[in-house]
């Protein structure tokens, strides 16, 4: 893909009248529906392999900043400026250092969601009650141990909650990395963005890829915190 | 002391240890500050009691309490566990040896009743099936059911239930060292009540050297078995067993924190058990009369009481009853308030008063009379010290 923008015509036969008329086509949906599995699942890849990479620094960043206030402002202004740059913007600049390729759009997408996820974990342990500190503490936690057995596991409903922010947003700008030539299902969205039919797919398989990751999340995250559920039995 | 060993909890029937705790001029002193939160404090708690820091907000009790297991470290001074000095000891680990609830509790949200309980003998290393049985034993000493409860998680526990549970997990490793920062201040009244009492029942059992942080002088009466008062700069003002401390107060700091009502607040320290009762005319239906006016006559109390077969009181009978030869069920009045053995002297009082009797009959646990306790005998238990001038006294005439 030397020309990210070219617009190739993906209709083999534009004398029939839907695919004429840039119309809806189940059909050619049907036909054609092969294009779209490689796309999706680099798609995939870069949503979670992003995702994943951010989360292991953002998370070992809070936890140092949970210790060290004073890391706190510095590391969110750093995550801040690199959360506002158009990730467009990040593609173009990275391009002559990291060339084209999965590599520079991985770096842009994890740099945005570094901000949402070390948030998202500072406020988690933030929000665990003193009491419940002070508590593990006078029963002889050590720090450590009442990071790991209590701190992180009562700060797990925020840090989900961030990865879900996090990985719904990536799996929409992850459709702009076919800039950086990374692939993806924003390829297939430009390939033709006149042909209704296209857009759908390629579009609504993102927004399905979005709410199958948030879902997941959800699943997992109801597995592992069911004391936010248990109700007051009396 | 070795860790391993002070982490083996006793079996069933072994006694548990209790361990000595002295404060000896231990001072803290945060920088900055010109005074210290806590000045010399030097007092001695005998193994197996409950030591009471009481104050107003801002004399130092919880700095003191939290000296004891290093959660805020001493400046000078030192305080001694057993004889040994909890400087030297590992933070973390000295924690382990002592027992420590906090007002609010400090659950851990996340774990269950069972975990919860379970913390310090996993952090020691128990295996699994005697962490369980323990968890079992300990809920069923703090009078919870360890099926119903294990499995639920804190917030699915009312106050009170929360209360034991913190109890409990303070309890697990048979620590023989207590630290309770206002453990029942977060509880409405009635309840606390209960709990201050189902507490003093256990700590029988279990003989815990205790050290007890409260602001409320009341509370602090009902469970001390000597109690610290302090004042504003981390002072202690003074040291005694509850009884010294309401009869011989030490300086006005003391004489205004333990209140004008101090001879009032005496009757609570004892029970009804622990005064000289006055015998009990009794008479049952069908008695000869002569009898029961004769029993009448040697009681300090004028009338009989009637009592039904099984000795427990119907009422006090009235002349009528006396009419014929033998006793006749006629009363003049029922006999509230009937108190009990175990009654406080200062509820029995109160009991009396607002019956507006000037006795009421006495029952044993099984409700059958043993006695009558009068306005009369309160009134001596008041004055039973010579030094005293029973300034209450007035408000229970």
């Amino acid at each position: 893909m030397s020309a990210p923008l070219a617009q190739l015509r993906i209709r083999e036969d534009p004398t029939e009248s839907c695919e004429a008329d840039n119309g809806f086509c189940p059909d050619w949906i049907a036909d054609n529906f092969d294009r779209y599995v490689d796309p999706f699942f680099e798609h995939v890849y870069l949503t979670v392999v992003a995702v994943a990479i951010g989360f292991a620094i953002s998370f070992a960043l809070a936890l140092i900043a949970y210790r060290r206030r004073w890391l706190v402002s510095p590391i969110t202004q750093v995550t801040g400026i690199l959360y506002t740059i158009p990730s467009i913007a990040a593609f173009f600049l990275l391009l002559p250092l990291t060339g084209r390729g999965k590599t520079t759009a991985l770096i842009a997408l994890v740099a945005y969601v570094l901000l949402i996820i070390f948030r998202n974990v500072l406020a988690g342990l933030d929000n665990v009650p003193d009491e419940t500190k002070d508590a593990g503490r006078g029963m002889g936690l050590t720090d450590r141990q009442l990071l790991w057995r209590v701190e992180v596991p009562l700060a797990l409903p925020e840090i989900m909650a961030g990865l879900r922010i996090a990985v719904t947003t990536t799996v929409g700008l992850a459709t702009l990395a076919f800039f950086a030539g990374a692939g993806g299902l924003g390829g297939q969205i430009f390939s033709d963005i006149t042909f209704k039919s296209n857009v759908v797919v390629a579009g609504g398989l993102a927004v399905l890829l979005a709410a199958a990751l948030d879902g997941l999340i959800l699943l997992v995250q109801r597995g592992i915190t069911p004391w936010t559920r248990a109700v007051a039995a009396r | 002391m070795n860790t391993s060993d002070s982490a083996q909890p006793p079996g069933p029937s072994s006694r548990p240890a209790a361990a000595t705790l002295e404060f000896r001029d231990a001072t803290k002193r945060y920088p900055g500050q010109d005074h210290p939160a806590v000045d010399g404090l030097s007092l001695e708690v005998p193994a197996g009691e409950i030591c009471v820091l009481v104050g107003p907000s801002g004399c130092g009790k919880t700095t003191a309490m939290r000296m004891v297991n290093r959660m805020i470290d001493i400046t000078s001074g030192d305080i001694l566990l057993d004889g040994s000095s909890v400087r030297e000891r590992r933070p973390a680990e000295l924690r382990r040896e002592i027992g420590y609830a906090i007002q609010q509790i400090g659950l851990f949200p996340h774990l269950s009743v069972a975990g919860n309980v379970a913390t310090v003998p996993r952090l020691l290393g128990w295996p699994q099936d005697r962490i369980r049985a323990r968890v079992d034993e300990l809920l069923e000493l703090v009078n919870l059911d360890p099926h119903e409860t294990r499995d639920r998680f804190p917030a699915q526990l009312s106050g009170g239930q929360r209360q034991r549970v913190g109890v409990a997990r303070a309890l697990a490793v048979d620590p023989p060292l207590m630290l309770m920062d206002e453990p029942f201040g977060a509880i409405d009244p009635i309840n606390r009540e209960r709990l201050q009492n189902e507490f003093l029942r256990l700590q029988r059992e279990i003989r815990k050297t205790i050290v007890f942080v409260t602001h409320d002088i009341d509370e602090a009466i009902k469970m001390g078995d000597r109690i610290a008062v302090m004042r504003q700069g981390g002072k202690l003002a003074q040291y005694a067993p509850p009884a010294e401390l309401l009869m011989y107060p030490q300086g006005r700091f003391v004489e205004d924190f333990v209140g004008s009502d101090r001879a009032l607040k005496r009757l609570a320290l004892q029970r009804v058990r622990d005064v000289d009762l006055w015998k009990a005319p009794l008479v049952r239906v069908g008695e000869p009369v002569a009898e029961a006016r004769a029993k009448a006559t040697e009681s300090e109390v004028p009338y009989p009481l009637l009592v039904d077969g099984e000795g427990k009181p119907l009422g006090w009978l009235s002349e009528k009853g006396m009419q014929g030869e033998r006793v006749e069920p006629e009363l003049r009045s029922n006999p509230d308030p009937v108190l009990e053995l175990e009654d406080v002297l200062r509820d029995a009082l109160s009991d009396l008063l607002q019956e507006e009797a000037q006795y009421g009959p006495v029952v044993d646990h099984r409700g059958q009379v043993v006695g009558v306790l009068s306005i009369e005998i309160l009134g001596h238990a008041l004055r039973s010290d010579p030094d005293e001038v029973p300034s209450g006294a007035d408000a229970a005439a």
